[in-house]
């Protein structure tokens, strides 16, 4: 491991900003697909019923 | 209500079987993404040296690549449902191109993001109008058409025709992404890794961007697979009753 500190590993060799800019943004992007297709299925499943047979968790 | 004489029975028993199907496959393609994804970022963050030309900026390779990655791996198995829907006029194969496309644009979006905020440290700017970029970005306006014309028409069974030749055209512009590293003269570096020569990096650093691939694709298929379910949901309406009642009619006259 090359990180002596915390911040050594926040700051990413001055590079902190471009790099987490870019993990952030990514993990944003998917959390929020994520809730928001799992909230359309919730949606369709208090319509319609859940037919699946199979007790699967809230997806 | 069926609109069609003809009962399509491959729709009822299809839809049937492949509903609960997809709420067994979603935990096993989550449960992987989310090993893979932890994996690779360990590796990535704590384990892969520093990289002696770019510093730590390059370890935002290990979402831009994937990223880009899937968002032309997407792109093909979205034109793939599409031209399948095409050729069997199947309804679910349409419905599965439809599934695809927003994760597809999702991650082209994250591979432009995350492009140019390694391209101005490295490059000193944000965006230039290379062929690597632009076909890049290409690709989005392909994957926003693709969900456009479907939102546009209002025939469902138009819109799947339209929406799926819509992204069959689209395609070509795959191996154009692909080899405009090769093909001109582009700011964006060559492949670091590619199907015919051994890999320009360090092992670690080669593990952690293969393992956050393979969570940026079983994160696709998990979430591609939700989004299909309520596809059936929304599109159907319940085939089970449907089923049932086409079954009970079925018998009714015999």
């Amino acid at each position: 491991m090359q990180w002596g500190s915390l911040s050594e590993f926040l700051a990413m060799g001055g590079y902190g900003f471009y790099v987490w800019t870019s993990f952030g943004a990514t993990a944003f992007c998917m959390v929020w697909e994520i809730i928001s297709v799992r909230r359309r299925h919730a949606v369709a499943i208090a319509r319609d019923g859940d037919r699946s047979p199979v007790k699967s968790p809230a997806w | 209500m069926v609109t069609s004489k003809r009962i399509n029975w491959f729709r009822f028993s299809s839809s049937q079987a492949f509903y609960p199907l997809t709420g067994k496959m979603i935990p096993w393609f989550a449960a992987t993404a989310i090993l893979a994804m932890t994996t690779g970022l360990y590796i990535g963050f704590f384990v892969a040296p520093t990289d002696f030309q770019q510093g730590e900026a390059y370890r935002i390779i290990f979402v831009h690549v994937p990223a880009a990655w899937m968002s032309m791996f997407l792109y093909l198995v979205m034109a793939g449902w599409a031209a399948l829907g095409l050729g069997l006029n199947a309804r679910p194969s349409f419905m599965m191109a439809q599934a695809v496309a927003p994760t597809g644009a999702m991650f082209t979006f994250l591979a432009l993001l995350t492009g140019s905020m390694w391209g101005k440290p490295t490059w000193g700017t944000w965006w230039v109008w290379d062929a690597r970029l632009t076909s890049e970005l290409i690709l989005l306006f392909l994957y926003a058409g693709v969900m456009l014309l479907h939102a546009s028409i209002e025939d469902t069974r138009r819109a799947d025709r339209a929406s799926a030749t819509f992204a069959l055209v689209g395609v070509v512009n795959i191996p154009i992404i692909y080899f405009s590293v090769r093909w001109w003269n582009t700011l964006h570096q060559g492949a670091s890794v590619s199907m015919t020569a051994a890999p320009k990096m360090a092992a670690t650093m080669l593990m952690a961007m293969l393992l956050m691939t393979i969570g940026f694709w079983m994160y696709s298929a998990a979430v591609t697979l939700l989004r299909m379910r309520c596809l059936m949901l929304d599109r159907e309406q319940n085939p089970t009753k449907k089923h049932t009642l086409v079954m009970q009619e079925a018998m009714e006259t015999h």
